[in-house]
């Protein structure tokens, strides 16, 4: 799509720059002049808020670093001195922590509308599976930086997810003590999580590079699903697009802002604002809300599946439920991509999302009848709709007619 | 004679590659292991692997938490009924099977000393409570009996019953 180049140096100096080092041109085809279709509608604008939460993150975290202590004995107290004494600590902190649950906010709503316009599909499908590991490197990362403070959910949390290692059969315990650095959560593991934790967000940024390296190649999907056929069908990113990825940043901010200046810590837990005790654990744990539908298919499994005990069958399950995210472009093979035009389609779709939100509930119950039970028909659907739901639909179903082009689209018939 | 020259020249060629490509990869791995296995508990950690324990001044009916190698253990003193009630129960209920007389000293009965984490995800489970008169994990609902054995939920194996021994009636030695 960016074969021809609108750019032609100004100037003298922009000629010698061109010819040594290209980065005017490289902005100007891709942040500038990137033909962009012209129908994409707001939910089309999460990929730039997350590169703003990525940002944000980046930023407040190389900052709190800074006063931060990564020992057992001090690592609880330099939290609290960073949110009471150091200046302005207690706002760049809330930051921090509530940027970690906007940053999946808008990591999920980016996913889901993936999901729905089939963004995932052929030529996008590379697309889609470095978002996956985008997605997954993030999980690992939030996973570890909820540690740092050192609170009793912080432990119990690392205690419970660590013992995930010790399923694997013959191996697991030598592997988790080579995760942990000891017998049991600890010194050697608080320091270790700290150091993974400041290196992974740039980890995580370089393949942000990639997934946005790979868009580039096919340009965007849109609502339609229908590819861009001719140059009407598209504007310029800029300023199309920046001023209206902007505006969205603004009104995402908004949210954003009440929960660091009014309620900071409604996000977290009470009981991490108890110092970690090795010899106390919380009557409940519960991770932090946006890996709770993961925690709930891993407890879902509570019963042996042949020889595979009940804890390997659950690590294997939320291990699946994650690896089956990369396999989608080959599980729904329907020619059309966006639901819009898919009448069976939507109605799997919704329920899927209802039964995402139901596995984000059950994850934060007690482990007690109804929920166990709940539990596993809504992990029984997660599993159902890509394996069973999606390839079927894409045979039986007969989608609604589409619009030839995104301009018939966007301005009816009569202009067509 | 000259193509076989060649021919020979060309085999000593690919062996040297090889040979190269091969002394690479096993120095490579020569590097990286240190690198991982600095990851492993380190002699800190391992120097804390036995402790002395007396379990004199815990009464029948109850228990404490002691700290070995980082890890908390349980140390109860069963009640008559407690021990009674898991001797009776037959192996083939159990889904890890093992006896109450493996779980315990021979003279120590009334001793049950074990790994106090869950063996599902390794919290610590509540005592004197769940449906076995043993232990219950709030965490994921294991459901542990007197002996410390899983009768019911995620957990696939028994509390462990960490290496110990009695050095005199009432001092413990575990590790």
């Amino acid at each position: 799509m960016s074969e021809h180049s609108s750019y032609t140096p100004g100037n003298a100096v922009e000629k010698w720059l061109d010819d040594r080092l290209p980065v005017v041109r490289f902005a100007k085809e891709h942040l500038m002049d990137f033909p962009t279709p012209k129908n994409l509608n707001y939910w089309w604008t999460f990929g730039a808020i997350l590169v703003m939460c990525l940002g944000v993150q980046i930023v407040t975290g190389v900052i709190l670093a800074m006063h931060y202590t990564p020992n057992v004995g001090l690592a609880f107290d330099s939290v609290e001195h960073i949110r009471r004494d150091v200046n302005g600590g207690r706002i760049i902190q809330a930051v921090h922590a509530v940027g970690a649950s906007m940053f999946f906010v808008a990591l999920y709503i980016h996913m889901f509308r993936g999901l729905f316009y089939g963004s995932y599909k052929a030529p996008r499908e590379i697309i889609w599976i470095l978002g996956v590991l985008i997605f997954i490197l993030t999980v690992a990362t939030a996973f570890m930086g909820y540690i740092l403070p050192w609170g009793q959910m912080s432990f119990w949390g690392a205690t419970v997810i660590s013992n995930i290692f010790s399923a694997i059969p013959v191996v697991g315990e030598n592997i988790k003590q080579l995760v942990l650095g000891g017998f049991a959560v600890g010194n050697p593991t608080l320091n270790r999580f700290f150091s993974l934790h400041y290196l992974l967000p740039f980890v995580i940024a370089a393949i942000v590079g990639l997934h946005i390296w790979a868009l580039h190649v096919p340009g965007n999907n849109n609502p339609i699903g229908v590819e861009v056929k001719e140059s009407r069908d598209t504007v310029p990113f800029h300023p199309y697009y920046t001023m209206k990825d902007l505006f969205a940043m603004v009104v995402f901010m908004i949210p954003f802002a009440w929960f660091v200046f009014f309620a900071p810590d409604i996000l977290g837990h009470p009981d991490n604002y108890i110092m970690a005790n090795s010899q106390v654990t919380p009557a409940h744990i519960v991770p932090e809300w946006y890996l709770l539908p993961f925690y709930t298919i891993l407890r879902a499994i509570d019963f042996n599946v042949l020889f595979i005990d009940s804890k390997l069958g659950g690590v294997i399950a939320m291990g699946g439920a994650l690896v089956m995210l990369l396999i989608v472009p080959w599980l729904d093979t329907s020619k059309v991509r966006s639901g819009s035009f898919r009448p069976l389609f939507k109605w799997f779709y919704w329920l899927f999302v209802i039964n995402f939100v139901a596995l984000t509930y059950l994850g934060a119950q007690p482990a007690e009848a109804p929920y166990t039970h709940l539990a596993k028909l809504c992990t029984a659907y997660y599993f159902l709709y890509f394996l069973v739901i999606l390839p079927v639909l894409s045979r039986i179903e007969t989608p609604k007619p589409l619009p030839t082009s995104i301009s018939e689209s966007v301005l009816g018939k009569a202009h067509a | 004679m000259a193509t076989q020259a060649e021919h020979s020249s060309t085999n000593r060629r690919d062996f040297l590659f090889v040979a190269t490509g091969a002394v690479g990869a096993v120095g490579a791995a020569a590097v990286v292991w240190p690198l991982i296995n600095q990851l492993n508990p380190d002699a800190s950690t391992l120097a804390l692997a036995s402790i002395e324990f007396d379990v004199g001044a815990i009464p029948e009916g109850q228990s404490v938490t002691i700290t070995w190698r980082g890890l908390p253990v349980f140390v109860r003193h069963r009640t008559g009924a407690e021990i009674e009630e898991a001797k009776a129960v037959p192996l083939s209920e159990l889904k890890d099977p093992e006896t109450d007389e493996a779980r315990t000293k021979e003279g120590h009965e009334e001793w049950l000393i074990m790994i106090a984490n869950c063996t599902h995800l390794g919290c610590i489970p509540v005592g004197e409570s769940g449906d076995f008169d043993g232990w219950f994990c709030p965490c994921h609902g294991s459901h542990y009996d007197s002996a410390g054995r899983i009768r019911r939920g995620p957990a696939p194996k028994n509390l462990v019953v960490p290496p110990y021994e009695f050095v005199s009636d009432t001092l413990v030695q575990i590790g």
